[in-house]
C-alpha cells in the first residue's frame, strides 16, 4: 500500500481492542530462559490415541470432503444422545444441533443470528477474552456483570438484575468459568432462569468445561430448567474435556429455529467443521469416557496441590470447582495484576495472565492453568513464593 | 482413598507422602499410613524401575517371553511347578494364562548364552514341563504403561486464552 495513508479498517473493528492476552503472550515470547509457563488455557494432555487413531482411520479411508453443513448426522447423533444423558435435555439431531469449529464458531454465529445493531448482552465478568469482542462484532452493546470472590465468582440473580434494561436481549453464561473456575449451584441459577424468563433474555451458555468439575460437584446445565430449552443455545465441544483443542470442534444446540439461522451464516462462512475432526469426535463420544475422567482426577489433583501452595504463601485462593484455573488474590503484594504476572516473568520466569485481560473485575487477581505437569507446578510454586516475598520486603 | 493412593505410585512409585497428601488433599501422616499399610499388607510388593535398556552404554540386559507348557500335578494344579520356576532369579515374572500354552515368563540374563542356558538346564529339565518356547526381545516399545524411545516433545503455545 505504500503511500496510501487511507484507513481502510471498518471502524467497529479498529476500535476493538487486541486481547490482553495477545499482549502478554509477546512478552513470554520473547523471554529467554527456563520460563514455566502456567499461562495456557488448554489442557497439557495429547488428545487419547484411540481418538487420534480414528481420526487417521477417517483420513486412511478417504474421507476427505465436506460434510454435510449441520456435520456428519451420525456425529449429531451421538451430541445429542451425549446431551441427553449427561445435561438431561433432549434435541433432536435432525434440526436442533449444529457442528461448529470449536464454540469459538458456535459463539460467533450464535451471535449474529441473535443480535440486531443496539441490542444489549450481559455477560459474566471475569470471562473468556472474546465475548465482549465477539458481542462488539455482531453489533452488539456489551454489558458486563461482575462476579465476587466473595461468592466464589459464581453469578447471583441479585447482581444480574441491576444490569437488565429494556434493550438486553441476550445473557451469555460460561460455568464451570474461564479463569475463575467457577461453577453455579442450583438455587442461583433458578434464579437467573427466573429473570431469563421474566425479562424474555436468550441465554447463550458456554458449558466447555462443564464435564471437569470436582469433588463430586454435579454440573447443571441453565437449559434444563423449567421453560429455559425454548430460549437457550447451549454451545459444548470437545478441546477441554477430551484435549481436542486443535482439533477445533464444537457444537450448537437449540431451538431449531435459532439453529437454522445459525446455520446460514455457517453454511455461507464455514461450509461444514472439519472431516476429521469430525469422525474423531465420534470416538470420543462413544469411547473417550475413561480416558477423560482420568484426565479430570489429574487435573484435581493439580488443583489441590496449587490452590494450597497459594493459600500458604499469603496469596489468597479460592478452591475452584470446576475447569482448570486457579485464581489467586494477589492484591496483598501491592501491585496490580499486571505488575505482578511482568515482575513474575522477569523475576522468576513463571507466566501467569493478568486478570485485568479478562475484564476490570479480574483486576487484583491473576490466572493460573493447573493443566501442566505436576512438577512444573511445584516447581513454580516455589518461585511465586520467592516473588511474593521480595514484594513483601519492598 | 486407598486406590487413589495406589494410583498414583502406579505412576510413579518415587512420589513422596508429602505429594501423595497434596495432590489428595489428605495429611502427609494419613498419607504415610496408607503407603505402609499397602506394604504391610503385601498389596504394594516392591517398587521398581523402567529403563531403556537400549539406551544404555555397555552391556544390556537380554530378555525372553517364554511360553511353556507343563502338566498339571494332581495335588497342586499349576502352583507347585509355577512357584518351582518362580524361584529362579532369572525369571522376572510368571504368570498363569489361558490359550495355547500354560506359564508365560519374561527371564532376564546378561547374554543371550545365559537365558538359552538356563532354559535348556534348568526350566526344561524341571519335573511337569512339557515344552518351551522362547522369544528373545529385539527392542522395547512399551513397559509399564511408559512408551519408551518415541515420546516426542511437542510445544505448546505459552500462553492462550
Amino acid at each position: 500500500m505504500g503511500e496510501n495513508k487511507k484507513n481502510y479498517v471498518a471502524s467497529h473493528i479498529a476500535a476493538l481492542p487486541k486481547s490482553g492476552i495477545r499482549e502478554f503472550f509477546e512478552l513470554v515470547n520473547n523471554m529467554s530462559g527456563n520460563v514455566i509457563s502456567l499461562g495456557v488455557g488448554e489442557p497439557d494432555f495429547v488428545t487419547p490415541w484411540n481418538i487420534v487413531e480414528s481420526g487417521l482411520f477417517s483420513l486412511e479411508k478417504g474421507h476427505t470432503a465436506y460434510t454435510s453443513n449441520l456435520g456428519i448426522p451420525a456425529l449429531r447423533k451421538e451430541i445429542v444422545k451425549y446431551i441427553k444423558s449427561n445435561y438431561h435435555v433432549s434435541y433432536a439431531w435432525e434440526n436442533e444441533c449444529i457442528v461448529t469449529v470449536g464454540v469459538s464458531e458456535a459463539l460467533d454465529i450464535a451471535m449474529r443470528a441473535l443480535l440486531s445493531p443496539g441490542d444489549e448482552v450481559i455477560y459474566t465478568e471475569p470471562c473468556f477474552v472474546s465475548y465482549p469482542a465477539e458481542i462488539t462484532m455482531a453489533h452488539g452493546i456489551p454489558v458486563s456483570v461482575p462476579t465476587y470472590e466473595k461468592d466464589a465468582f459464581a453469578l447471583t440473580p441479585e447482581t444480574l438484575v441491576k444490569y437488565i434494561t429494556p434493550k438486553s436481549k441476550v445473557l451469555l453464561l460460561n460455568f464451570p468459568c474461564n479463569p475463575t473456575g467457577a461453577v453455579m449451584d442450583l438455587e442461583n441459577l433458578q434464579g437467573i432462569a427466573d429473570l431469563a424468563i421474566k425479562h424474555d433474555l436468550v441465554v447463550i451458555t458456554d458449558e466447555i468445561y462443564s464435564e471437569l468439575t470436582y469433588d463430586n460437584i454435579e454440573h447443571h446445565s441453565i437449559a434444563a430448567l423449567p421453560g429455559m430449552r425454548e430460549r437457550t443455545i447451549f454451545l459444548h465441544g470437545f478441546s477441554k474435556a477430551f484435549a481436542m483443542t486443535g482439533w477445533r470442534v464444537g457444537y450448537a444446540c437449540g431451538p431449531a429455529e435459532i439453529i437454522d439461522a445459525m446455520m446460514k451464516i455457517h453454511q455461507y462462512g464455514i461450509m461444514s467443521a472439519n472431516t476429521t475432526s469430525q469422525e474423531a469426535a465420534i470416538e470420543a463420544l462413544r469411547h473417550g469416557k475413561k480416558a477423560m475422567m482420568k484426565m479430570r482426577d489429574s487435573y484435581c489433583e493439580r488443583r489441590n496441590v496449587m490452590v494450597k501452595a497459594f493459600n500458604e504463601m499469603g496469596l489468597k485462593c479460592h478452591l475452584p470447582k470446576g475447569a482448570f484455573y486457579a485464581f489467586p488474590n494477589i492484591t496483598s503484594t501491592g501491585l496490580s495484576s499486571k505488575e505482578f504476572a511482568k515482575g513474575l516473568l522477569e523475576q522468576q520466569q513463571v507466566a501467569v495472565v493478568p486478570g485485568a485481560a479478562f475484564g476490570a473485575s479480574g483486576e487484583g487477581f491473576v490466572r493460573c492453568c493447573y493443566a501442566t505437569s505436576i512438577n512444573e507446578i511445584y516447581e513454580a510454586m516455589k518461585r511465586i513464593k520467592l516473588f511474593v516475598e521480595s514484594c513483601k520486603q519492598k | 482413598m486407598q486406590n487413589k493412593v495406589l494410583n498414583l505410585l502406579r505412576e510413579n512409585s518415587r512420589i513422596s507422602c508429602q505429594e501423595i497428601a497434596d495432590r489428595l488433599n489428605i495429611s502427609v501422616a494419613e498419607a504415610d499410613e496408607i503407603v505402609q499399610t499397602l506394604e504391610k499388607n503385601k498389596i504394594v510388593c516392591g517398587y521398581t524401575v523402567i529403563v531403556n535398556e537400549a539406551a544404555l552404554s555397555g552391556a544390556k540386559k537380554v530378555q525372553a517371553l517364554i511360553e511353556v507348557k507343563v502338566t498339571p500335578q494332581r495335588d497342586g494344579g499349576f502352583d507347585k511347578v509355577a512357584k518351582r520356576i518362580a524361584l529362579f532369579d532369572e525369571v522376572k515374572e510368571l504368570a498363569l494364562v489361558s490359550g495355547g500354552y500354560d506359564l508365560l515368563l519374561t527371564v532376564e540374563g546378561d547374554t543371550l548364552q545365559e537365558v538359552a542356558g538356563f532354559v535348556s538346564e534348568k526350566l526344561s529339565t524341571i519335573e511337569g514341563v512339557l515344552s518351551t518356547a522362547t522369544s528373545f526381545q529385539l527392542k522395547k516399545y512399551k513397559e509399564a504403561g511408559k512408551t519408551i524411545e518415541f515420546t516426542d516433545e511437542y510445544e505448546r503455545l505459552k500462553v492462550c486464552p
